[in-house]
C-alpha cells in the first residue's frame, strides 16, 4: 500500500509540472486527464499563497493557530490564553495584563472554539475569537495584526463550552457555562447540587467599530451542562441555540447518570426579547468580580479593568425569553442551516440527528405546544417542532458544517467518518471515513450563511500511525477533503499544534489585503517609547531603573551601560526604529527570568531584569535582523548594592 | 511602490525547460515578463556620479532658492528616521551625509531612502557603498516622497 502511494506521488510530481509547464493559463483544470490527482489539488508552488486561511484552536496548548488551506502550511501560532516565550507573551510588561484574572494571573488556558467575526452572517475577517473553557474566558483577536487584543471573564460560570459562537452581525458572541456552579459562589455540599447550583448562559456585546466586548447580561438557567452554542441567522436571526445535556442534574459519575433520560434538550433564547428585558428593567444586577483586559494597539500595552456588577435575567420572571426543545440522547453540536431554518441536534450517544423547524417552533410557542414547565422555561413538544431525522447508520454524530449547494456534513466520532446529507430530504448522500475519531470539522464558512465550501477539514481525536512515531504523544491529525464534488475526496493528512477542537476558515482575500506590515512609530504613545537615537537614556528612580533603548538594524542604543547594581529592578523599554516589514529585533539579557522580546517595527516592549549579582553581563538580538546580526550586542555592569558607581550608557563612543 | 521581479537561475531553467518541452509554444506564465522599467535610469550614467539618478520613483527634481521651513522639517525626519545610522558629520554605521550634493544627485539620494533595497542590489554606487560599509543594510524606512524631499533640503545645508 505504501510502496502503491509512494508510485502515485511520483505520478502526481511529473504530472503536475507537465500541467504547469505546457497547459496555457486559465485552462480548465477539470478538464485536464490530471484531474483526478490529488497532490496537484494540494499543491501550493514555492512563494505562492494559500486560497484559504483556517485558524485552529490550539485545545490545552491554549493557543490559536493559523494554516494555509490548501497545503496546510502552518502560518503562525498565535498566542492567546497560555504564555509564549517565543513572542515574549506574557512574559514582557506589556502582554501580562491581558492574563490577569479574578483569580491573579493564569499563564494558561483550554481554548476550544475559534469564531469568525460576521457582517450580515458572513464572515468578515475583521477579529476572530476564542472561549478558554478552564477559568471562563474569551479571547478577541485582531486580524490586522494576527495579536490578541482582549480577553473578557465570565462571571457565574464554570468551563466556558459553549462559546463564542456570535449572531449574524457580531451584535454578540455567547458563552455557556459547561459546569453549572453555586451562583454566587459560596462554601455548599456538593450534594446540594439542585438546590444551589445554576447554569448561566452569557451575551457578551461587541462594539461595531472597534470590537470592545462587555458582559451584556446573563440568562440563569437549571444545573444542566451547556454544551454547545450556534446563533440563528436569516429568519431565526435573534435566537441563539445551545444544547445541553445532564438534564438529571447530576453531580456524580456523569458518565452513567448524566445518560437516563431519553432526551436532553437545546435551549432556545430569544436574545432580541433579553435586551428589551433588560431595556426594561427586568434585570437584576448580581454583584461578582471579574477582569476585562484590553490592549491598545498605538500604547503597545494591554491594560486591565476589575468589573464588579453583572446584569442577571431569570427565565421565570420573563416569560418568552427561553424554550426548551426536547433532543434525544445527550446533544453535543448544535448547528444551524444557511437559511436559519433548521436546528440540527446531534444526540452523541445515537445514531440518528434531529432536526428542528425554527418555524415550527415559533408555532409551538403560539400554539403552546408544551410537553411541562422546567423552572418556569416551557418544554416544547417534541412531535410539534420535528422536521425530520437524519438516519445516519453511523454512531456518535457531534458536528455538523454546510455547504453552498445545500448540503450537510456531520461527523460522527465513535464510527470515525464524516456522513454527507441532504437538507431539507434528510436523505444520506455519501460518506468517508476518518483517521481517527473525528471530533469538529470545519468548511470555510460553513456555520454562516453564506458557506464558501471547496473544502472540508476533519480536526481528528486519535493519530496513531498516521505520521512517524513520535513516543507515546503524537501530535493531533486534521485531514483535508475535496467537496466541490459529488463524492467527498480525501487529500491530505497535516499535523496540528495542541488539540485542535473547532476551525474556521475564510478566503484568504478578506483578511490578506488588511494585514498590517509594520507599526507606524510616530503613531507610538507607549509611555516610555524612545523615538529616536537622541533621546535614549537610562533612568533610575530608587532601585528601579529605566532604560529607554532603541533597535536598528545592528545595533542597540544604547549598547553600553553601566551603573546597575544588584537588588534593582531593571526595565529594558526597547523600541523598535524600523519601519519596514518583517524587521522584528529580539532582546535577551542573560540571567533574565522570563523570557526574550520580540520587538514589531515601530514598537516598544518592555522586559523586566533583576540582577542577582555582581560583574557584567550582555545582551544581544535574538530575531537573525541582517548580514551584521551577531554583532548585535551589548554589556549591562551590575555594581554591589549601594555603589557610587554613576550610571553611563553609550553607543559608539563613550558620554 | 513598484517591486521589480528579478530573474533568477531558477527561472531562467524553468522557462528553458518550458520552451524545451511545449515546442516553443507560448508561454503567458507571468514571471517571464521580468525586467525593470525603472532600469534605464542606471545605465549609461555611471561614470559620473552626479549624472546618476539611481532606481526608483523620482526622475526628476530641480532644486530652487533654499527653504528654511522645509529644511527644518527635513532635519526633524531625519533625526528621528535615520539618525540611529546616520551621523550629520562622521562616519557612523553609514556614510555621514555632510556635502553629499557634491557626490551625489538629487534624485539618487531620493531614490536610495526610498527604494533602497533596489539601489543597493543594482545600483553600481549604491551596490559599492553596501561593501565599503561592512554590508550593513540601508533599513526602508517607508518614507513618503515629500519626507524624503524636506530630508534632501535639509542635506542641502550640510556643507
Amino acid at each position: 500500500m505504501k510502496m502503491k502511494n509512494s508510485t502515485l506521488a511520483g505520478w502526481g510530481i511529473i504530472a503536475l509540472f507537465l500541467i504547469s509547464g505546457c497547459s496555457p493559463k486559465g485552462s480548465d483544470e477539470k478538464s485536464s486527464p490530471f484531474s483526478s490527482d490529488v497532490a496537484s489539488k494540494v499543491y501550493v508552488a514555492p512563494g505562492q499563497h494559500d486560497e484559504f486561511y483556517a485558524f485552529l484552536s490550539g485545545g490545552f496548548s491554549g493557543q490559536m493557530s493559523v494554516y494555509g488551506l490548501p497545503s496546510g502550511r502552518l502560518l503562525k501560532v498565535i498566542p492567546v490564553f497560555s504564555l509564549d516565550a517565543e513572542k515574549g507573551y506574557g512574559f514582557n510588561e506589556e502582554t501580562k495584563p491581558l492574563l490577569q484574572t479574578s483569580y491573579g494571573f493564569i499563564p494558561w488556558d483550554d481554548a476550544h472554539h475559534p469564531e469568525l467575526s460576521q457582517t450580515e452572517g458572513i464572515p468578515d475577517g475583521r477579529w476572530i475569537f476564542i472561549n478558554g473553557n478552564n477559568t471562563p474566558r474569551v479571547a478577541r483577536i485582531d486580524l490586522s495584526t494576527f495579536e490578541t487584543v482582549e480577553i473578557i471573564e465570565l462571571p457565574n460560570s464554570g468551563g466556558n463550552h459553549s462559546s463564542p459562537f456570535t449572531t449574524e452581525n457580531t451584535e454578540y458572541v455567547v458563552a455557556g457555562t459547561r459546569f453549572s456552579v453555586p451562583v454566587p459562589q459560596k462554601d455548599v455540599a456538593v450534594e446540594s447540587y439542585k438546590e444551589n447550583f445554576k447554569g448561566a448562559l452569557s451575551f457578551i456585546s461587541c462594539d461595531p467599530v472597534t470590537g470592545k466586548m462587555d458582559v451584556a447580561f446573563q440568562v440563569l438557567l437549571p444545573a444542566f451542562n451547556y454544551d454547545l452554542a450556534h446563533s440563528g441567522k436569516g429568519a431565526s436571526h435573534g435566537w441563539t441555540f445551545f444544547t445541553c445535556y445532564n438534564a438529571e442534574e447530576s453531580n456524580t459519575l456523569l458518565e452513567a447518570n448524566a445518560s437516563q433520560f431519553d432526551k436532553d434538550f437545546i435551549a432556545a433564547v430569544n436574545w432580541k426579547k433579553a435586551e428589551e428585558y433588560v431595556k426594561g428593567g427586568k434585570a437584576h444586577d448580581f454583584p461578582t468580580s471579574f477582569y476585562h483586559n484590553i490592549y491598545d494597539d498605538n500604547a503597545h500595552m494591554a491594560t486591565s479593568e476589575q468589573i464588579k456588577s453583572v446584569k442577571v435575567l431569570i427565565p421565570a420572571e420573563c416569560p418568552g425569553l427561553v424554550y426548551y426543545l426536547p433532543t434525544p440522547k445527550s446533544p453535543h453540536g448544535v448547528d444551524v442551516d444557511p437559511t436559519g431554518e433548521y436546528i440540527v441536534g446531534a444526540g452523541k450517544l445515537s445514531a440518528d440527528m434531529s432536526v428542528h423547524s425554527f418555524t415550527k417552533m415559533l408555532k409551538a410557542i403560539e400554539d403552546k405546544a408544551f410537553e411541562k414547565e422546567i423552572q418556569g422555561i416551557p418544554v416544547l413538544n417534541y412531535d410539534a417542532i420535528l422536521a425530520g431525522v437524519v438516519k445516519s447508520g453511523g454512531l456518535g454524530p457531534l458536528h455538523t458544517e454546510f455547504d453552498a449547494n445545500g448540503n450537510a456534513y456531520t461527523t460522527f466520532f465513535i464510527s470515525s467518518e464524516i456522513v454527507k446529507w441532504k437538507v431539507g430530504t434528510w436523505e444520506v448522500i455519501d460518506r468517508s471515513p476518518c483517521y481517527y475519531s473525528v471530533g469538529h470539522l470545519m468548511i470555510p464558512g460553513g456555520d454562516s450563511r453564506k458557506p464558501f465550501g471547496k473544502y472540508m477539514l476533519a480536526m481528528n481525536k486519535i493519530t496513531k500511525d498516521r505520521y512517524l512515531p513520535t513516543g507515546p504523544e503524537m501530535n493531533q491529525s486534521a485531514q483535508l477533503y475535496d467537496i466541490s464534488g459529488d463524492k467527498i475526496q480525501l487529500l491530505l493528512d497535516f499535523p496540528t499544534v495542541g488539540e485542535p477542537h473547532y476551525g474556521q476558515g475564510i478566503p484568504a482575500d478578506l483578511i490578506k489585503p488588511k494585514s498590517k506590515q509594520f507599526f507606524n512609530l510616530a503613531e507610538n504613545t507607549h509611555p516610555y517609547v524612545t523615538k529616536s537615537e537622541d533621546q535614549t537614556k537610562v533612568v533610575r528612580e530608587g532601585n528601579v531603573v529605566r532604560v529607554y533603548m532603541t533597535t536598528i538594524r545592528s545595533h542597540f542604543a544604547p549598547d553600553n551601560i553601566e551603573g546597575f547594581q544588584v537588588g534593582d529592578k531593571v526595565y529594558f523599554h526597547v523600541t523598535n526604529l524600523e519601519q519596514d516589514w518583517d524587521v522584528p529585533h529580539g532582546f535577551g539579557i542573560m540571567g533574565a527570568t522570563n523570557a526574550e522580546l520580540l520587538i514589531m517595527p515601530g514598537q516598544t516592549e518592555t522586559l523586566l531584569w533583576e540582577p542577582k549579582s555582581e560583574g557584567v553581563f550582555p545582551f544581544y538580538c535574538t530575531d537573525f535582523c541582517s548580514a551584521l546580526h551577531q554583532e548585535m550586542q551589548g554589556y549591562a555592569r551590575v555594581s554591589k548594592k549601594g555603589s557610587d558607581l554613576k550610571l553611563k550608557w553609550w553607543t559608539g563612543s563613550a558620554k | 511602490m513598484k517591486k521589480h521581479f528579478k530573474l533568477n537561475g531558477i527561472v531562467i531553467l524553468s522557462l528553458l525547460f518550458m520552451l524545451a518541452s511545449c515546442g516553443g509554444s507560448e508561454s503567458n506564465n507571468k514571471q517571464s515578463e521580468g525586467g525593470s522599467q525603472s532600469e534605464s535610469n542606471a545605465t549609461g550614467n555611471s561614470n559620473d556620479p552626479m549624472k546618476n539618478k539611481g532606481i526608483g520613483p523620482v526622475q526628476s527634481i530641480t532644486l530652487g532658492n533654499l527653504d528654511q521651513a522645509m529644511v527644518d522639517e527635513g532635519q526633524k525626519i531625519y533625526t528621528a528616521k535615520c539618525s540611529a545610522c546616520h551621523k550629520a558629520e562622521e562616519k557612523f554605521i553609514g556614510p555621514a551625509p555632510k556635502g553629499i550634493m557634491e557626490r551625489r544627485s538629487p534624485e539618487w539620494i531620493m531614490n536610495m531612502i526610498l527604494n533602497p533595497e533596489e539601489m543597493v542590489k543594482s545600483d553600481p554606487i549604491a551596490k559599492q557603498l553596501l561593501i565599503d560599509y561592512n554590508l550593513a543594510p540601508m533599513a526602508n524606512q517607508h518614507l513618503t516622497q515629500d519626507e524624503a524631499r524636506k530630508i534632501l533640503e535639509y542635506f542641502r545645508t550640510l556643507k
